[in-house]
């Protein structure tokens, strides 16, 4: 009986040591814990504040004359204009823009993983890593620059824009697609150069196509970091309050530069009695403008992932 | 189909690094030989220079000769990719690549080198492939299913029939088995038993009860010491090596005393 008396004994001081909390863990535990939550909720904070701030400043004019409709003919405080020419101008610089980085990205990203080795490599991922650091405007003033000597002084137009975009993107799209080559598992590369697969087709049909979901990720991050781009756009492309759909042919609106100007001419001075006559049209186009070009991000991030859902691989069906 | 295959004077090295020194081996065709020794001896180096998988890693390089019936694969103007599609691999893990259904897998090494094939032809071939590798039963009603939601045993034999399905003249295998339970373990050794009256199989393996069961001759590889090459000590019939190898080494390493 003794014995048996002796077991619960030795079960409840294992009880104890195994429910003690040591106090000090404990007070730590909670600090950190409470010092997470507050660095979230501090980097959070600046972001819904600012969707807030866009949502309830600019939804008053977000509709479909305001996506549809240019500046052209529109003056003082007329309760008219829109940003279409300015959405024109933004997807056109920007898809042009990324025309041109996305293959040289890549490409130099495949010649970094797959072929790149000793001197000319570690030169490459240098100047890279400096290119990421170029100020816009230095890259606006690079491509004003490059088309002022080829082409003269009358080279505004949207694909000296473009170009200087392209400048800020390259680095950012050959990082990323860089990281995500080098996540494609040698095994593969393995399995299909040990099936008589030429390098070529493998980098082309196994690694990258592989790789094609991170690799759209990254080409969205880069696209995301020039869309809102203002100052090398002014330089390059100017601004225009008609349409133009032309980018190898004189000055393009983008909606970036379309919320500067028009928040920059400032309140108009209505003739008092106007009842047509909106003094606060222009700021109000700005932050409608400014709402639509957050929506137009969101809406490309949407697309790249459906792509990148679309391609990426399945373990399971 | 199969090939002989004869190695001769192979220094093996990785950089300046003297990997593997002086193999001799012949290999005769439609037979199975393995390969042991302890880890690093460079089994599986020499392994990868049979169908010259050894040069993808940067700064390697061989010399000597690898004949397969008589034809230098390291002779002036041998296409390494070539070279490839006659002598397949499979691999210690098993690599089904993670795009493509279990028939697209199959159909890799055709269909990556971007060369048509009609599809009543690939439909054959895929069955075919994969009835030689076993696994045709197990997978025939979810053939465009992802291969990598297969088992781990079930990957392994889809590499095979990917590998056969480029009708290759011999096949390595790098320790097939080493990521496999017992059951699939069992499936890969009757596979090969089967697959030695078509193919040349040269496999690695850590497993000496392995190398017992379904090699007809067995080579042994052993290092001296670390920093120093790996020597092909000896090569026999799988019996005679198992029983009254020559060697001491070999008779050490096999029953155990080290590595």
């Amino acid at each position: 009986m003794a014995t048996l008396e002796q077991v619960p004994d030795s079960t409840e001081a294992l009880r104890r040591a195994l429910t003690q909390v040591d106090p000090a863990r404990k007070r730590k535990d909670v600090v950190m814990r409470v010092l997470v939550y507050l660095a979230f909720a501090l980097a959070i904070l600046p972001l819904v504040s600012l969707i807030w701030s866009v949502l309830v400043r600019g939804l008053g004019r977000f509709d479909g004359y305001f996506l549809l409709h240019s500046m052209r003919n529109v003056f003082g405080g007329m309760d008219a204009g829109g940003a279409y020419h300015a959405i024109l101008g933004t997807v056109l610089i920007t898809g042009w823009a990324t025309l041109i980085s996305v293959p040289i990205g890549l490409l130099v990203a495949i010649y970094l993983v797959e072929y790149g080795t000793g001197a000319l490599a570690r030169a490459v991922t240098f100047f890279v890593d400096v290119m990421t650091g170029i100020p816009s405007i230095v890259a606006g003033l690079f491509a004003f620059s490059l088309f002022y000597l080829l082409v003269g002084p009358d080279s505004r137009s949207g694909i000296v824009g473009a170009v200087a975009l392209a400048v800020l993107m390259v680095p950012v799209v050959i990082r990323s697609s860089e990281e995500m080559l080098r996540l494609v598992p040698n095994e593969l590369r393995e399995a299909s150069l040990a099936l008589g697969v030429p390098k070529w087709l493998t980098i082309v049909r196994v690694v990258l196509r592989t790789a094609v979901a991170g690799l759209t990720t990254g080409v969205m991050i880069a696209i995301a970091r020039v869309i809102g781009e203002t100052a090398p756009l002014i330089i390059t492309v100017g601004a225009s309050n008609s349409i133009n759909n032309n980018v190898f042919s004189g000055n393009m609106m983008t909606l970036p530069v379309f919320v500067y100007n028009q928040y920059g001419s400032g309140l108009v001075a209505c003739t008092p009695g106007d009842a047509s006559c909106i003094p606060t049209i222009n700021y109000d186009r700005a932050w409608t403008a400014a709402l639509t070009l957050i929506l137009l991000v969101m809406l490309l991030n949407l697309v790249a992932r459906g792509v990148s859902r679309l391609f990426s691989p399945k373990t399971r069906s | 189909m199969s090939q002989r295959i004869d190695a001769k004077d192979l220094n093996i090295y990785y950089g300046s690094f003297l990997a593997v020194a002086g193999v001799n081996m012949s290999i005769a065709p439609r037979s199975v030989t393995a390969l042991i020794g302890p880890s690093g001896c460079g089994k599986s180096t020499f392994l990868r220079t049979l169908n010259r998988m050894h040069e993808v890693i940067p700064g390697a390089r061989v010399q000597g000769t690898v004949e397969i019936d008589g034809v230098d694969l390291y002779g002036a103007g041998v296409d390494p990719v070539a070279v490839r599609r006659q002598v397949g691999m499979v691999f210690q893990r098993p690599n089904p690549f993670p795009t493509m259904s279990i028939a697209e897998n199959v159909l890799a090494g055709v269909r990556l080198n971007n060369k048509r094939i009609n599809k009543s032809d690939a439909n054959e071939l895929v069955e075919a492939s994969l009835r030689g590798a076993n696994l045709w039963n197990e997978v025939k009603d979810r053939l465009d299913r992802p291969g990598s939601g297969l088992s781990g045993g079930q990957q392994q034999r889809l590499c095979i029939a990917r590998a056969i399905a480029v009708r290759p003249q011999v096949l390595l295998m790098d320790e097939p088995c080493s990521a496999l339970d017992p059951i699939s373990t069992l499936a890969v050794e009757d596979l090969i038993a089967e697959l030695k009256s078509e193919y040349t199989i040269v496999i690695v393996t850590h497993n000496m009860q392995q190398a017992a069961r379904v090699s007809d001759r067995t080579g042994f590889f052993n290092l001296e010491a670390t920093g120093k090459p790996g020597r092909l000590i000896e090569i026999d019939e799988t019996a005679t090596i198992f029983s009254s190898p020559r060697e001491q080494a070999t008779e050490d390493y096999i029953s155990g005393r080290f590595g």
